[in-house]
């Protein structure tokens, strides 16, 4: 009789498959066909950190197999992780970062990477899509759906960048950007909870209505009088004691400006409030089945107006990392489609705080890595390498998430008329 | 503690919903509320619970007038309801569910469960139930479900119980527990207000019955009334509750199927490897409790599922693998589950969703043009034939009542050359004088010599049409009995229970 595999086991089995595969057309890729013949080099100090290995040297086209052979020890790992019908999450990773570093220690064949700046940038990058997808997090737990997270991160972005150019402090700028983020908010709320709109066409229009805004007012104001309105300050790092000496973590995690400190803050907080307070609770009941939480007492739609503002003053401050976290100065649509690359993040992350900060590292890694291998002169043409980010996200979506559920009510305004 | 209401009166629109309707409830009595669907019993319950507010009346407690605008008043009046769809969130946990709205608040702002725990597992051994506390929602079987709601009520100390409709996704089984606890619920002073339009349940325990129709209460009766009289003052005619059935010939075999197995898109198979012989002039009812793989039976006849095994051969020809269009054009007729998803198109006209599978044959045809007079003369005929009530074939399909719905799709269904009908639940949510009509149809049809496949929860349904029963438990034809089998027996079948008696 033909054994049935139900759709996740079918998942797994190609996770399984494909991160083999991947593992053996690495070693024979990077290790043999096309080996590199230089050394490549790995800096592992950037700061004042502790040095336990200043930076280490290593034939590409050894460093390539090392690394491959991993990826391949892990995948069968994962092979037998899988017949026995346990989680095949750990080695899965352990056998992707294999794969990864393989194919940095072949690409950089000749040259130096500095490892430790790579994955600080990595987290840089993610800062904005961290607090993008917090936002959109808060809103499609509560049953909203937050397309305008871009149009929020813009906004903010603009807010901040201004006030604190008008007031040459970028702690008016950071105090600035959530209330523009939640004006933002403000608008959805209103049109999505009280008006019934299409949520998604909404969050569009929001979008479209604050990039047109912004570039207005970009070049009518900050362009003309620049001086004035768009020469912003910004965070200097802050060394926390002790934990910045480490080596490799320390200068990543622990000497940031504060805007990377309120994020740690935030998603630690919105972890623990969604699933041990009252709030979350009733949160993710809203989200779910609001019928069912309106039916014992809960005000449905005044509860998901609160999360919106929430989620508009998370996503304020991920746009104040544009400019007073970073730059100092707006820039024309300068998120980029960053609120999008969130809301994939969010997906990708299966709705759970860690999940999404997880997938926007993942993210921000594969950017950081595509422009540093650009920067150090890889010959790889960088369009495949702007390629990578979203290829490491289809493999993973397809092969190692599992069955990805939204929250049941998302997008669905409540009505109580609905119930006769 | 007793509930009273005066004059309440809800109007949507120029429809008149309740029509200044007078109750009166008693601790320790179970008062049966009984009408047909759209009779105002939810509505009237909805503005008991505050989901609803009344354009008029008012709701005493224990005599004391209420204000009741929010279901969290109606809660803190001492009234607790049983939705007839559960009011649980499916992903939380039994516990998460009971204390929601009602949280407590630990140490550091962190919710506290533990006394919920506790309270679940007391309440539990009181009533003899078995509820895990850490169980999720979406993983029990309904019945438990329906506890875990009467439970939640019972811990938030309810006096007055509403059930609405909490027999209709219960198997026999499960009712019958349901009504001792409600008998329990009764000894221990709990006043119930039992809703239903199930005339055996009520008068098996309703210690008083209040017969509601169009918005108004009728009457008062007692339970010792007889079923045809409750019936004919429920719909406000005489009805026919039991179908005429004769004995006849039985043909031969119309539509067979071997070793039909079908898989659902996660891959389970839910129809296990199935034989049956349906035969020209008779009625097959496949019995069972929701969700033991009737409805994916019923769809892969139509070919409406995707992985389907096994053959299924239709006067001689195998019919597994064709297209839908070519299924129903080779002699099937179907009536699917949910006449709303499945059967119409809401927003197309009443004509037009009569001829939604001869829309590309003459004579409404002709070439790439549609006639629209052809079509609607079409549907006048059909109108009159089954009795459809309207105000035009022109009007959306939505204007019209359930039973009128599904005048609609059998109509349509029935019009194309039959051979065999696949009835899935004809009779879901219809009131006693639209089932009536679909009974006869149904026996129309299996005298006239048709096979009918007749997929059904409701067990007076099934004994009253069916000349052989096929019950299915967990994707098996676990019997296939003669309809003189006794109702508990087939009760016991569907429960999975297999008595040596009850084999022919």
């Amino acid at each position: 009789m033909r054994e049935i595999k139900s759709s996740l086991e079918k998942r797994r089995l190609r996770g399984v498959r494909v991160i083999s595969a991947l593992s053996a057309l690495s070693m024979i890729y990077f290790g043999v066909i096309n080996a590199g013949k230089e050394k490549t080099t790995f800096g592992f100090v950037i700061n004042s950190e502790w040095v336990i290995m200043k930076e280490w040297a290593i034939s590409a086209a050894t460093g390539a197999r090392i690394f491959s052979a991993l990826s391949i020890l892990a995948s069968i790992v994962a092979v037998m992780a899988y017949r026995k019908r346990s989680p095949i999450i750990v080695p899965s990773s352990i056998a992707t970062f294999g794969i990864f570093m393989a194919f940095i220690t072949w690409s950089a064949s000749g040259k130096y990477i500095p490892f430790t700046g790579l994955l600080q940038g990595a987290l840089l990058l993610a800062v904005p899509l961290v607090f993008g997808s917090m936002s959109g997090l808060i809103c499609e737990r509560s049953g909203v759906i937050n397309i305008a997270i871009e149009g929020q991160l813009l906004a903010s972005a603009f807010v901040s960048g201004v006030v604190a150019s008008v007031t040459h402090n970028p702690f008016w700028g950071l105090l600035a950007a959530p209330i523009a983020g939640a004006t933002i908010s403000f608008l959805l709320a209103t049109f999505a909870i009280k008006f019934s709109v299409d949520q998604v066409i909404l969050g569009f229009v929001i979008n479209v209505l604050v990039i047109g805004l912004t570039n207005f007012l970009y070049s009518k104001v900050l362009i003309p009088y620049q001086s004035t309105w768009n020469t912003s300050p910004t965070f200097g790092k802050i060394d926390i004691p002790i934990l910045s000496k480490i080596p490799i973590i320390g200068p990543i995690l622990f000497s940031q400006s504060i805007v990377v400190y309120l994020m740690y803050v935030i998603v630690g907080g919105i972890t623990f409030a969604l699933y041990k307070t009252k709030w979350g609770l009733r949160t993710r009941a809203i989200g779910e089945h609001p019928t069912a939480a309106d039916t014992v007492g809960i005000d449905v739609n005044r509860l998901r107006f609160k999360n919106v503002m929430i989620a508009g003053l998370v996503a304020g401050v991920g746009g104040a990392y544009f400019t007073v976290g970073s730059v100092g100065s707006f820039g024309k649509e300068m998120t980029a489609g960053a609120g999008f690359i969130a809301l994939a993040a969010l997906i990708f992350g299966k709705w759970s705080p860690i999940g999404a900060l997880l997938a926007a590292l993942l993210f921000g890694f594969a950017d950081n890595l595509q422009s540093t291998l650009t920067i150090i002169g890889v010959s790889i043409p960088s369009e495949f390498m702007l390629m990578a980010p979203y290829i490491a996200t289809i493999i993973a979506v397809t092969g190692l998430v599992g069955r990805v559920r939204a929250p049941a009510a998302d997008g669905i305004p409540y009505l109580r008329g609905g119930v006769h | 503690m007793s509930l009273e209401l005066r004059g309440i009166t809800k109007t949507f629109g120029l429809f008149t919903a309740n029509d200044s309707i007078d109750l009166k409830v008693e601790a320790g009595k179970i008062h049966a509320i009984l009408g047909e669907n759209g009779a105002g019993k939810s509505t009237l319950m909805n503005i008991v619970y505050g989901l609803l507010k009344a354009d008029s009346g008012e709701i005493f407690v224990d005599g004391k007038l209420q204000n009741i605008s929010e279901p969290s008043d109606a809660l803190s009046a001492g009234i607790g309801m049983v939705h007839q769809h559960f009011m649980l969130i499916p992903v939380f946990t039994v516990a998460e569910n009971i204390v929601l709205g009602h949280e407590k608040i630990g140490k550091f702002g962190v919710l506290d469960i533990a006394a919920a725990r506790e309270a679940i597992i007391k309440v539990s051994k009181d009533f003899g139930f078995s509820v895990d506390p850490d169980a999720i929602v979406e993983t029990l079987p309904v019945g438990i479900q329906q506890k875990v709601e009467i439970i939640r009520a019972l811990i938030y100390e309810a006096k007055v119980l509403i059930l609405d409709e909490p027999t209709a996704v219960l198997t026999p089984q499960e009712t019958d527990e349901l009504l001792k606890t409600m008998q329990e619920l009764k000894r221990k002073g709990t006043a119930i207000i039992f809703i239903t339009h199930k005339l055996r349940e009520v008068r098996a325990v309703a210690d008083e019955i209040t017969i509601i129709r169009r918005g108004k209460v009728i009457a008062a009766v007692s339970p010792s009334t007889s079923e045809g009289e409750l019936a004919s003052m429920m719909v406000g005619r005489e009805v026919d509750l039991a179908p005429d059935r004769q004995e006849h010939e039985i043909g031969e075999p119309i539509l067979v199927a071997n070793n039909l197995s079908v898989r659902n898109v996660s891959g389970t198979e839910v129809v296990k490897k199935i034989n049956f012989e349906l035969r020209a002039g008779e009625v097959l009812a496949v019995a069972g409790v929701q969700g033991n793989g009737q409805s994916e039976l019923a769809r892969a006849i139509v070919n409406l599922e995707d992985h389907v095994e096994g053959s299924l051969l239709l006067d001689g020809h195998e019919i597994r693998g064709l297209s839908i269009y070519d299924s129903l054009h080779a002699g099937i007729a179907y009536i699917p589950e949910s006449r709303e998803l499945d059967g119409l198109v809401s927003s197309f006209s009443i004509a037009e969703n009569l001829i939604l599978d001869l829309h590309d044959q003459a004579p409404y045809a002709s070439g790439i043009n549609l006639s629209a007079k052809v079509v609607s003369e079409q549907a006048e005929k059909h109108v009159l034939e089954f009795d459809i009530r309207l105000q035009s074939v022109s009007d959306a399909v939505s204007t019209l009542s359930g039973g009128n719905k599904q005048k609609v799709v059998i109509a349509r269904e029935l019009s194309r050359p039959v051979k065999v009908l696949i009835a899935s639940q004809p009779t879901r949510g219809l009131d006693v004088g639209s089932i009536e009509f679909v009974h006869e149809r149904i026996l129309g049809e299996r005298d006239a010599g048709r096979g009918v496949l007749l997929f059904s929860t409701e067990l007076d349904e099934v004994l009253a049409l069916a000349d052989r029963i096929a019950v299915m438990y967990r994707g098996e034809i676990i019997e296939i009995v003669d309809s003189n089998v006794s109702k508990e027996e087939l009760g016991l079948l569907m429960a999975g229970v297999v008595n040596e008696k009850a084999v022919s």
